[in-house]
């Protein structure tokens, strides 16, 4: 095995860790602030690239709105992903807060009805987004040669999203009070701090990242109906496996899954899928924290 | 009263003896032949099962419910393209309704089912809908399952000579999924290709496969073509991805890589896909004149409701279905004795496809019959498959003697293999 080669599948490894990590991290801020398991972050992932499909679509056709028709998308994508969990998060999980089985029981209808809506009204096609022409084609990389350039920005995006996300957490009012929250919801709401409002920012942060990610992932791979599930179970394999409420923890765990996926497909094409699963038995087994969760009180 | 045996055995003559008088008295009138059928209108594959139902509508139509004098009452069922959901709406059919024909199913192991299935029954017939499992026929055939479409690896007819001999081929990458259809069509593909001299680097990838991007990686420096034996959104994802690291070479696809999926959708694929030659039982260009007629009349059934051209479903689904109305016809509908006659009628019947092909039935009960090239053309805008090449009368056993054949071995991921020279 030449150096080149090996440096590809780990470069298409990490590229495709970064996905993952965009995805997750929304999950696992989430999660991570209310305790809440989202079922449906798959369908807000699935709503973020339909919802943004549907902009870019006539933009692209347009002549004067077609370079910009991308980037357009993809903020179309996020508000879309952000109000529909900001609704979830209002009419919904806001109020059976702490009741995590009948959380994960409405999430998981909510995902259903999510699901059956973007079929009536987009139909079973499948679609993608064109990159703008800067993002498309191969570029040179030393040691590697040809390489997609657009897969190299999704390295460089995942990258802000987690320096983003940990100045948020660890340099910002927000963070404190988030911070706080996960420790002690009662004794935060008793200094004063509107808990539910900081709930439904979060939230809609969370699934604004879902959307950041639908629009992303559409441009790197064909988007369809069942994505969804893909999504969530690669968003709560991570999370598992990097430790839940963690940001650090989740780029550890993207990276593991991402690496496992590509390297598997590689060495033992057949029987690849069931690695990602080995990897999380093989972590709860040692570390049920997730590896760098925190451990209980 | 008591019902005791006595009664019982004189309720069960008195209703033996009203049978036959009944029976004598319709005898001018005849009941209704019952005809059920199975397709996929659940799961995957749900798009192409409703086509199936198109297709066999427009048969039925075509001659007003009526054959050898006898109205079609047709019982529509609905898997999901798994084995045993198949077999308990066939145990449905059969048992509740009382069919006394089976059309179905669509997809390959559920074929295997129904074969097996069908062996238990007795004056009962199955005739298959679309399903391409090659040992469905080809391996422990059963007596009164027929199948009037050509299978996944009879579909790759011709292409391994023509990447060789036209393409001038000599070395290719072979992207497939790893389950049993692709094993069937990789087979079709290299018994030609390997027997000529060309050489295969296969890279197989579990279904639904998303990131191509290390398989990708994995081509050698030196293959002239990319042999990709993948379907709906797996190939859309590859040929995206192979666009975007600047891939160039030619492609050539199995028979359900130019579907609909990848035909519709927009992208950086096009430009690899425009060219692309494959094989296969159908292509939506087709001279022909019955083709020709068989897409006008479909249009004009289904309008916007069906597919801009018939799917390759709703084509295997329509021939099966007149194979089975053309041998009703020949026996007057005649189904007694176990269906004796209208079996005897099936195995010999001879007739064109809507396809324009020829299609007969080997000793297996299983068709023999044409395989186009096809090539995907840009029609005015929309991206559809031309047919370029014909083979004619291919047989399940490659044109080879049916023992030498089977001593091939079944198809898998390494059966056969001709790696390139190190």
């Amino acid at each position: 095995m030449s150096l080149q080669f090996f440096l590809i599948v780990t470069l298409n490894g990490l590229t495709l860790a970064s996905l993952y990590f965009i995805v997750a991290s929304g999950f696992s801020l989430i999660f991570g602030l209310m305790r809440t398991v989202n079922m449906a972050h798959g369908s807000l992932y699935m709503v973020g690239a339909y919802v943004g499909f549907a902009v870019f679509d006539p933009l692209y056709a347009s002549n004067t709105w077609g370079s910009q028709a991308w980037l357009i998308a993809i903020v179309a994508g996020i508000l879309a992903a952000a109000l529909l969990g900001l609704f979830m998060q209002v009419a919904f999980l806001g109020w059976m807060q702490g009741q995590e089985l009948r959380q994960a029981l409405v999430t998981i209808g909510l995902s259903i009805i999510i699901a059956d809506q973007l079929l009536a009204r987009f139909g079973g096609n499948p679609f993608q987004f064109f990159a703008p022409d800067m993002l498309f084609g191969p570029v040179q990389v030393p040691f590697i040669g040809r390489y997609p350039v657009f897969r190299l920005f999704q390295v460089g995006l995942a990258v802000a999203v987690g320096i983003g996300l940990w100045l948020l957490l660890n340099k910002t009012k927000l963070g404190i009070i988030v911070r706080a929250g996960v420790d002690d919801r009662q004794m935060l709401a008793a200094c004063g701090v509107n808990v539910p409002l900081v709930a439904a920012t979060v939230f809609a942060l969370g699934a604004g990242l879902a959307g950041l990610g639908g629009v992303i992932g559409a441009t790197a791979q064909p988007m369809a109906l069942g994505v969804d599930a893909r999504f969530l179970l690669m968003s709560l394999v991570v999370v598992i496996v990097g430790g839940m409420g963690s940001i650090g923890g989740t780029a550890l765990g993207a990276v593991l899954i991402g690496l496992a996926e590509q390297w598997g497909q590689v060495l033992f094409p057949t029987y690849s899928v069931i690695l990602t699963f080995v990897i999380m038995a093989s972590v709860l087994a040692v570390w049920p924290q997730g590896l760098l969760g925190r451990k209980p009180v | 009263m008591t019902f005791t045996r006595r009664t019982a055995m004189a309720w069960a003559m008195g209703t033996v003896a009203a049978v036959f008088a009944l029976s004598d008295a319709m005898a001018q009138d005849q009941p209704p032949i019952r005809i059920g059928s199975i397709t996929t209108l659940e799961g995957p594959f749900a798009t192409g099962g409703q086509d199936a139902y198109r297709a066999m509508e427009m048969a039925f139509e075509a001659i007003d419910y009526t054959v050898g004098g006898r109205e079609i009452q047709w019982i529509r069922e609905s898997s999901n393209a798994t084995p045993d959901v198949a077999l308990a709406r066939a145990r449905k059919l059969i048992e509740q309704d009382e069919v006394d024909i089976i059309i179905g199913p669509l997809s390959g192991a559920e074929g295997i089912a129904l074969r097996d299935y069908s062996r238990t029954l007795t004056g009962r017939t199955i005739i298959n809908g679309s399903s391409g499992a090659a040992d469905t026929t080809l391996r422990d055939p059963s007596s009164n399952f027929f199948r009037f479409n050509t299978e996944g690896t009879q579909w790759m007819a011709g292409l391994g000579t023509y990447a060789y001999e036209e393409m001038d081929s000599r070395h290719v990458a072979l992207v497939a999924a790893d389950y049993a259809f692709p094993y069937a069509q990789v087979f079709g593909f290299m018994h030609e290709y390997c027997e000529l001299g060309g050489a295969v680097t296969k890279l197989w990838s579990p279904l639904n496969t998303t990131d191509f991007s290390s398989i990708i990686a994995q081509f050698p420096s030196d293959i002239d073509a990319v042999l990709l034996i993948q379907g709906g959104t797996d190939a859309l994802a590859f040929l995206t991805q192979y666009a975007e690291v600047g891939g160039d070479l030619p492609i050539i696809g199995g028979s359900i890589t130019a579907d609909q999926t990848l035909l519709s959708a927009r992208g950086p694929h096009q430009r690899l896909m425009e060219g692309m030659v494959a094989a296969g039982p159908i292509a939506d260009l087709n001279e022909d004149p019955n083709w020709q007629d068989f897409v006008a009349r479909y249009r004009e059934r289904w309008g916007s409701e069906g597919f801009d051209s018939p799917s390759i479903h709703a084509v295997n689904y329509y021939t099966n279905t007149i194979a089975v109305l053309q041998a009703l016809e020949e026996v007057g509908g005649d189904l007694s004795d176990d269906q004796a006659a209208f079996q005897a009628a099936l195995a010999e019947i001879e007739f064109t496809a809507p396809t324009g092909a020829n299609v007969r039935l080997d000793s297996n009960r299983q068709a023999i019959s044409d395989i186009f090239l096809t090539r995907i053309v840009n029609d005015g805008g929309t991206m559809r498959t031309e047919a370029f090449g014909r083979t004619p009368d291919v047989t399940q056993t490659l044109g080879m003697d049916t023992e030498e054949f089977l001593a091939l071995g079944s198809p898998s991921r390494d059966n056969p293999d001709c790696p390139p020279a190190l």
